[in-house]
Order: C-alpha cells, then structure tokens, then sequence
C-alpha cells in the first residue's frame, strides 16, 4: 500500500510539474494580453514535433534547446502579425483567432507529419530506473522532467522577480500605459511574453511526449485539461494554477492506479447505484475526474482557488 | 420578410424539380444545421457568450427524443419539441453553473461540462448505446394521416418545416425586450446591473433559450440521420457549429443562415474535391476572424470598391494556400504533386497579395491619420 502510493505520489507530481509548465505560460500570456490563448495545447503539440524532427538531426539535447526556440519564434510571429490586429476588438475576437489557430495547427500537424503516432527517442543516459522502492521501479526520466520542471519555473520565477525585464514586464502587466510613457515598448514586451509562453509550453511538449507518442490528437487530449487547471486555479493566478496542476495530476494518477469501483465505493457509503453505473471502475472514470473537479469548484467557488473576486471579467 | 421567403423558397424549391436523395440528405443537414447556429448566436451574437460546449445540449436532446420514441412511441413531428424540453433541462442544470462568468471564464467552463458530458457518455453504454449509440426506426412511429415519415421526402419534409417554425420563432425572440436586455448585459454588465437586472439572470435565460433550440436541432439530426452517437455531443459539434456562426457573422439574424449554408457546403463540395478540406476552413475561419469581424453577412454592406480589392486580395492569397497545402497533401499521401507551372503562378498571386495588403495598409493609414486629424479638429 505504501509504496503504491509512494510511487503513485511520485508520478502524480510529475504530471502535475508538467502541467504546470503549460499551465504557467498560459496564465503569464492571459494575465499580460488579456487573452487566453486556445491554441496553447497546439504549441505544446508543436513543440513535440518539432523536437522529433531535430532530434534526428541533432541528437536529443540539441532538440531541447532548439525546438522551444523555434517555437516561441513561431508564437512570437502569430503574435506580431495576427494577434496584434484583433487585439483593438476585445478578448472574444481574440479568444476566437486563437481557437482558429489551434485548428490550423493541428492540420498542418497532420499535413507535414501524418496522421500516425511517432515514437518520441529516449536518450541512453534517461533510459532505465532511477530506483526502485520497495520493489516498484521509479524510472530516470520522470525525475528528469521534475528536476527540468523545477528548474524551468524557478528561473522564470527568478527573472520575474529579479531581473530588470522581469520589473517592466510586471509593470506592464499592471500600468501598460505608464510604462510606454516611460520609453519601453510595451507592443515587444507583449510579444516577448507571447514568445515566453509558447515557448515554455513547446518545453513542455518537448519532455513530456516520451511519456505516450506523439500524435495529432495530443493537443485535443491535453487543451481541455490545460484550461481546466487554469479555470479550477482562478484565472490569471500562477500560484492557483500550481496547486491546481499538482492536485489535477495527482488525482488522475492515483485514479488510474486505484482498483476501486463505483459501485463498492457507494455499497460501503450504503447507496445503491443503478446497473449502468455500478461496473464502473474509478480507474474509468479517471478521464471525468479534472472535469467533475472543475464542476465541483465552480459550484462552491465560482472564481476558482485563487482568483479574484470579479464576476464579469 | 424577403429573407424569411428567400429561405422558404431555398428549402422548399430544389426537392420539387430535382428528386435525387443525396440533394434531400444535404439540404437536411443544411436546415439542421441553420437551426443550431442561430440558436447558437442567441448565446455568441446575443449576449456575448462564447460557448465551447453547444453540442451537449443539442446531443442530450436528440437521445431522449430517441429514447421517447423508442419507448413510449411518441409521433415524430412533435419529437423536436422532446428534445428541446431536455436541451432545457440540461441548460438549467449546466447554466446554474456556468452563466455565473462569462466572457473568457464563460468560454473555459463551457469547454470543461462539454468534455465531462462527453466523457460520461462512453461511461455509460446502458443509456447513451456506447460505440453504436441509440438508433431510430423513423417509420415506426404512428403515421400522421398517410404520412409514415419512412421516405426521405416526407423527413424532410418535417425538418424543414421545423426549420422555418424555428427560426421564426427566434426571430420573434431576437425582437423581445428580453434579448435586448441580454445586448445591455453583452456590451456593459455593470450597467445593466446597475439599473436592476442581475446579468447573471439574464445570462441563464438566455442560455435556457438558446439550449431549447439546440435541443430541437439535435431531433432534427436524428430524424435526418436515424442515429444519435456519443459524437452528436462532442466537442467536434460544438467547434462546427462555432466556425459556422461566426464565418456567417453575430451582427445580424441572419448572419448564423448564411454561415451554416457555406459551412456544409463546404463539407460536401471542397471535401469531394480534397481531402485537406479541414486545413482550408481552418484557414478561412482565421481570415474571417481577423479580416471581416462581421463575417460574410457583414461584408454586404460595406464599399464596393474596397469588398472588390479585398476580394481579390483573398483570391491571391487563396491560390497560394491551395499549392502549398495541396502540395504537401500529395507528398503525405505519395500522390503524384502539382505540375511545376501551379508554382510560377503561386508566386505571381504571392506578389498580388503582398501589392494588394501594402496598398490596402496605406490607405488604411491615410484614413487613421484623417480620423486622427478629424478627432483633434473636434
């Protein structure tokens, strides 16, 4: 029991980092732009992609450097040339142009690459179990994508904080307007964080695709939890969005994991459950649960954990 | 009125001179489709709602009309109205949640129900027929008079009556003060609250409509199609009906008929031609969206001499995206590509366009500056 939940903990918090990672660029391009950016999912997808295709090239190093890079370049021309146009209509017209970008993308995804699964390459030295616990085996990789996660967010968090850029882009986060009058500019800031998020969430797409293959229909599957982390967090809240990715990865895992059914679950609470609905096992039901999470937030908090208290935004 | 006749004549011409099933089927899923893009810009154009997740009540709607008929045999021409009470249901329960944001927050909340809905509909095989989904014998109910329904002629014959009744009726709705309230609370919360109309309210209202009407689509495909599966509440319903009201535009009643109309169109027609269809809508979505924030509604009624350079404008750029992306279609495929002469002339429309956006940016700049110019005169 222990160690299946050692193990489970492990692995849930993995998930959880990297959802973070994408939730984190989402939240910093909504909380400067105004717009939630629907085609997020898509850069992450991207960023997969784009690091197989170089990783052929260049080995799998390389690849982690060059494809975030690429990428944000990418999000920083969609940015420039499309976004900036919409921008004076309103975050709906926004909202609307990133959902026909995640669309384009996902088509060209499948125009330039097929519409078969890639296997995503491993390097020899993340090959292999880290240690094993009690028997179960904690493999390397996963504690690389802890330590990378880490390391990724600290350092945004360092600039942020620190940094001279970091100080005008949170001005401009707040007072746009007094520091274009102080000679920034603030239209290439937005596009630098544009950059900067796209950029994190091809990271993400990068270390986080060996975890299942790289496909079209990555985006879709992950999107929806994206913005399901960021709603449940509250809008705009990076600290929300933490606990939310780590709650939302620990709790699909330990669901996957879990052998409990639903109809045990409600004969030990003393309800009877109809037919349709007793098989169902909790490892089924693990796909609804960041959704019936978000439901469940909502009803009791309708700003999600951390947000602030503005009905109408 | 002559819109209203135009669309009448458009539904009701075509099955008298050409008796072929395919142009029923296609007019069908065109009438359907027109039903749930206006009820689905009672919610976009209306009151401001981006909604990610139409199709749930749409697809609710259609399996416990099916479930209805199925079990206690209740006559087809009322079975639309079956599905927009449950459409109803589904919207009070989801609304209670949702209609407390909106604009961003409205759009995510809407996207999370609709996966859980589509999510727990595979759970679920005793209720929603899991892979099959639940499927209708249409013949099998009691006929009315001599009329069974079995053919496609007297379906569609059905479908788009409730056609016209629908869009009458949310015609009809779009003239109330309620939707003008729901305008208030669309373009400024704070005030429509101020003056003591609680937008949230208005909000669920609205959504209640509006979900009733998508209820009644969702029969609507079923009669067409004798099928509703776990897909008729996927998230790939919901996106359609997106791109089709805002390609046709929310400024205007009739902007949702026009963009259904094109969409399936585009469905059937460039889909028989290439199998990259999705690439060029996506793409056509994204170019209404940044260049006609009206959709094509809204395009009739600006300067002829501006809607012909832009035309021609899209036409260039048109070219140049069907040779790169019919290009790298044929390499996908290991198709024989395009002959060399389709690039020498993607090229020459690239250089068009590039002209065309450089002249249409100078004289957008020349008009900003006498705005400008015009603002500090006042």
């Amino acid at each position: 029991m222990l160690q299946w939940f050692i193990v489970s903990l492990l692995n849930g918090v993995s998930v959880g980092l990297l959802l973070f990672m994408l939730s984190a660029g989402l939240t910093l391009i909504f909380s400067m732009l105004g717009v939630l950016n629907f085609a997020h999912a898509s850069f992450y997808m991207l960023g997969a992609y784009m690091a197989q295709a170089l990783a052929v090239h260049l080995g799998f190093w390389a690849a982690l450097a060059a494809a975030p890079l690429v990428v944000g370049a990418l999000g920083a021309v969609f940015e420039r040339c499309l976004l900036r146009r919409v921008h004076p209509r309103g975050a709906l017209a926004e909202l609307l142009l990133t959902f026909g970008a995640a669309i384009v993308t996902g088509e060209a995804v499948k125009l330039i690459w097929g519409l078969g699964p890639l296997p995503a390459t491993l390097p020899r030295a993340l090959d292999g179990p880290l240690f094993t616990l009690y028997g179960a085996a904690f493999p390397r990789y996963r504690m690389f994508m802890m330590a990378l996660s880490i390391a990724m967010l600290g350092a945004l968090a360092l600039v942020l904080r620190v940094s001279r850029t970091g100080l005008v882009v949170r001005a401009a986060l707040s007072h746009p307007s007094t520091v274009e009058t102080l000679g920034h500019d603030v239209p290439r800031v937005f596009t630098t964080v544009f950059a900067a998020g796209t950029a994190l969430a091809a990271l993400a797409g990068v270390i986080g695709a060996p975890l299942a293959v790289i496909e079209p229909a990555m985006a879709d599957a992950m999107g929806p939890i994206v913005f399901v982390v960021v709603v449940t967090g509250g809008i705009g809240s990076l600290s929300g969005a933490l606990v939310a990715s780590l709650v939302i990865g620990c709790v699909q895992t330990f669901a996957v994991a879990s052998t409990a059914s639903a109809g045990g679950i409600a004969a030990s609470l003393g309800i009877a459950l109809p037919d349709a609905w007793r098989a169902l096992t909790v490892a089924q039901l693990a796909p609804v649960l960041p959704y019936l999470l978000l439901v469940a937030m909502l009803a009791a908090r309708p700003n999600g954990f951390m947000g602030e208290r503005n009905r109408d935004a | 009125m002559l819109k209203f006749a135009a669309l009448i004549a458009a539904l009701a011409l075509p099955p008298v001179f050409i008796d072929q099933s395919w142009l029923l089927a296609y007019l069908a899923q065109t009438a359907t489709l027109i039903v749930f893009a206006l009820s689905y810009n009672v919610l976009l154009g209306e009151t401001g709602l981006l909604s990610f997740g139409h199709a749930v009540y749409a697809g609710l709607g259609a399996f416990a009309a099916a479930h209805a008929f199925n079990r206690f045999g209740v006559p087809l021409p009322v079975l639309p109205l079956i599905g927009g009470c449950a459409g109803v249901l589904a919207a009070v329960f989801i609304g209670a949640i949702s209609t407390q944001r909106a604009g961003t927050p409205f759009a995510m909340i809407t996207l999370g129900i609709g996966e859980l809905v589509a999510a727990s509909v595979w759970l679920v095989p005793g209720w929603f027929g899991g892979e099959g989904g639940v499927t209708i014998d249409r013949a099998g109910g009691p006929p009315l008079l001599a009329w069974t329904f079995g053919p496609s002629r007297q379906a569609y014959a059905l479908i788009a009556c409730w056609c016209v009744l629908s869009a009458l009726a949310m015609f009809a709705f779009s003239r109330t003060p309620m939707c003008r309230l729901a305008n208030a609370v669309r373009d400024n919360p704070a005030r429509a609250a101020a003056i003591g109309f609680a937008p949230r309210r208005v909000r669920f209202t609205m959504l209640v409509v509006s979900a009733f009407f998508a209820g009644v689509a969702g029969v609507l495909s079923l009669v067409n199609v004798e099928l509703v599966s776990a897909e008729s509440v996927g998230l790939a319903r919901s996106t359609s009906v997106l791109v089709a009201t805002v390609i046709g535009g929310t400024g205007s009643f009739f902007g949702p008929v026009i963009g259904a109309v094109l969409l399936t169109f585009f469905s059937v027609a460039v889909a028989n031609v290439s199998a990259a269809w999705p690439t060029y809508l996506g793409l056509f979505f994204m170019w209404a969206v940044v260049a006609m924030p009206d959709g094509v509604a809204g395009c009739f009624t600006r300067d002829v001499r501006g809607l012909a350079l832009r035309m021609v404008s899209a036409m260039a750029w048109a070219v140049v995206v069907v040779v790169v992306v019919e290009t790298l279609y044929a390499r996908q495929a290991r198709a024989p590509g395009l002959p060399r002469g389709a690039w020498v002339l993607a090229a020459a429309c690239a250089l068009l366009g590039a002209l065309l956006a450089r002249r249409a940016a100078s004289r957008s700049g020349i008009r900003s500056i006498a705005d400008n110019r015009a603002t500090s005169a006042r």
